[in-house]
């Protein structure tokens, strides 16, 4: 569904994507995992067109959208939110879903309707009438998944929709995230709540420095040497011993 | 809602058989005047976020191109109105294609607008054809068809109707898609964008439309005052007192416009009874209702009266 193929990006001379390649298949939860700074959300602006790669290509659903402009990535039904949540903070709730509703639905009316749906979906239905404005960190988030699942996509790209949630917070949009999936969204999110991670993900993807360093499912990566490097520093692995490694192993 | 609008309107259209002085019909058409250009501006400034220092732009373009249509070509009046709406909404896309294109947001987009007008001022004043900086005398021809009145109630009720119609548009556009997308840009361009608006063609429509009504008003200015000169049509002035109605009244509502030009033309009429009419006074003046508007009520007037309407049920 989605191929990206050797995207790099330098920021003057900050290398802050090299050579990254990931794919990801229709149906599929895949996460992008890595410490602050390695690129990730770079790497999503580049999928949704709000930045330019310098080399490589993204591919979605056989297409090349490489530098095409983010509404028409996201016309032809790719959608992302964003790591701090951008509301539109005078509109309510309702307002706000609807926007990304009406790229399918040009009746107002119809529109609002649609966000509303939208909005039970994401088990926001009381919230709608607020300003967006006024929700708290864990309803913007939400407000940021409703109104890029209200564009109808076909794939979401999701930054860091549960950084900051409490534990229960956590435990309800979890399976929302999955119930979405369900209907038939694929999903690539990027997430540090491990727990989420492992819970949600088939796959997971590392990015560290602006390089793809591993690649697998949740519980393989937990115990790669590289990966636990990039978090702890270089020799953790070692140090640590067969300890997380081990404790992984059944 | 809809009581209170057929009552308004059978008051607007009954209004100059109770109201016969010139001085108060007058009145009555500087605020129809005012509105339909306030409600232009509001479309693109008030929905849209993009605040525009130079509507005169688009004013200056409706009144020279009637005047002129008018004058050198003999174009009807009615027909030379339509034309001049036309000719302002392609000067606005223009503008807006030139600024939009470039990105140009905020101060930046408010700088290059007031640029716009200004150097089409000069222009005008350059250019012979126009008149130069001596400007256009629109000769009189009283007719129905020339909107030219013999009394002051003919003009009104052509104000009337492009204050309402503009009024209207808003109001279309305000349950529109295109409205939807225009507060989006308003509130967050790049989150309007992550959502699939193309924000350089809401853009573009909006300045568009909102430059054609604002032409408009230019064409009917030149038809009621009968001279315009480079000043009075292109002029900073005029951007100003454009873009204050909208901002006294409420920004991005339908009725915003229609409020602050009254509260504005009545405040300036006031002002004149006071002051005199010194040149360059009435700028003062906007400039410090602009300040106070912006500073304690940037909701405008009508968010007055909104709050009363929210907080009318907890009182009950």
């Amino acid at each position: 569904m989605l191929e990206v193929r050797d995207l790099t990006r330098r920021f003057g001379g900050l290398l802050a994507v090299s050579g990254v390649s990931l794919s990801v298949a229709s149906g599929e939860i895949v996460a992008l995992i890595g410490p602050n700074g390695a690129g990730k959300t770079t790497l999503f602006a580049m999928i949704s067109g709000f930045v330019t790669p310098d080399t490589g290509t993204v591919r979605f659903e056989g297409r090349d959208i490489t530098g095409m402009a983010p509404h028409e990535i996201c016309r032809l039904g790719l959608a992302r939110t964003f790591q701090i949540a951008q509301p539109f903070g005078r509109l309510s709730v309702r307002e706000n879903i609807a926007v990304g509703a009406h790229l399918r639905i040009a009746d107002r009316q119809d529109a609002l309707r649609r966000a509303e749906a939208v909005a039970r979906q994401l088990g926001m239905e009381r919230l709608l009438d607020q300003p967006a404005a006024a929700l708290t960190v864990a309803g913007r988030k939400r407000l940021e998944v409703a109104r890029a699942l209200a564009t109808g996509p076909r794939l979401l790209l999701l930054d860091e929709v549960m950084a900051g949630l409490n534990p229960t917070e956590l435990a309800e949009i979890v399976p929302v995230l999955r119930a979405i999936r369900d209907a038939g969204v694929t999903i690539l999110l990027i997430e540090h709540v491990m727990q989420a991670v492992v819970s949600l993900a088939e796959r997971v993807y590392v990015l560290n420095q602006g390089r793809m360093i591993a690649e697998g499912p949740p519980a393989q990566i937990a115990t790669t040497s590289a990966v636990v490097e990039a978090y702890l520093g270089q020799g953790a692995a070692q140090r640590l011993g067969g300890r997380a490694v081990a404790g992984a192993v059944p | 809602m809809r009581m209170a609008l057929v009552i308004a309107a059978a008051c607007a259209v009954a209004l100059p058989l109770v109201v016969t002085s010139d001085f108060w019909l007058g009145f009555c058409i500087t605020v129809m005047l005012s509105t339909l250009m306030g409600a232009a501006w509001n479309v693109l400034g008030g929905y849209g976020g993009q605040v525009s220092f130079g509507h005169a732009a688009y004013f200056g373009a409706g009144a020279y191109t009637a005047a002129l249509l008018g004058m050198k070509l003999g174009v009807n009046a009615c027909v030379a109105l339509a034309l001049a709406g036309a000719a302002a909404g392609l000067v606005g896309l223009l503008t807006g294609y030139l600024s939009f294109r470039y990105g140009l947001r905020g101060s930046y987009f408010a700088l290059v607008t007031l640029a716009f007008a200004e150097v089409l001022r000069i222009l005008a004043g350059a250019v012979d054809w126009s008149g130069g900086g001596v400007g256009l005398y629109v000769p009189l021809h009283v007719g129905a068809a020339n909107l030219q009145f013999a009394s002051k109630a003919g003009y009104y009720y052509v104000a009337l109707a492009l204050g309402a119609g503009a009024l209207l548009v808003g109001w279309a556009i305000q349950r529109s898609r295109l409205g939807a997308w225009l507060v989006a840009i308003r509130e967050n361009e790049d989150a309007a964008r992550a959502l699939g608006v193309h924000t350089f063609a809401c853009k573009l429509k909006a300045i568009t439309i909102s430059a054609a009504l604002t032409g408009l008003g230019g064409a009917f200015y030149a038809d009621y005052y009968l001279y315009i000169d480079p000043g009075i049509a292109f002029g900073p002035g005029v951007s100003v007192e454009i873009l204050l109605a909208p901002i006294i009244g409420g920004l991005g509502t339908v009725w915003g416009p229609f409020v602050g030009a009254i509260a504005l033309q009545g405040a300036g009429e006031l002002g004149r009874r006071l002051l005199g009419d010194a040149p360059g006074l009435s700028l003062v003046f906007y400039g410090v209702l602009l300040v106070v508007m912006v500073k304690f009520r940037p909701d405008g007037l009508i968010g007055l009266f909104g709050r009363f309407a929210r907080q009318r049920p907890a009182h009950a």
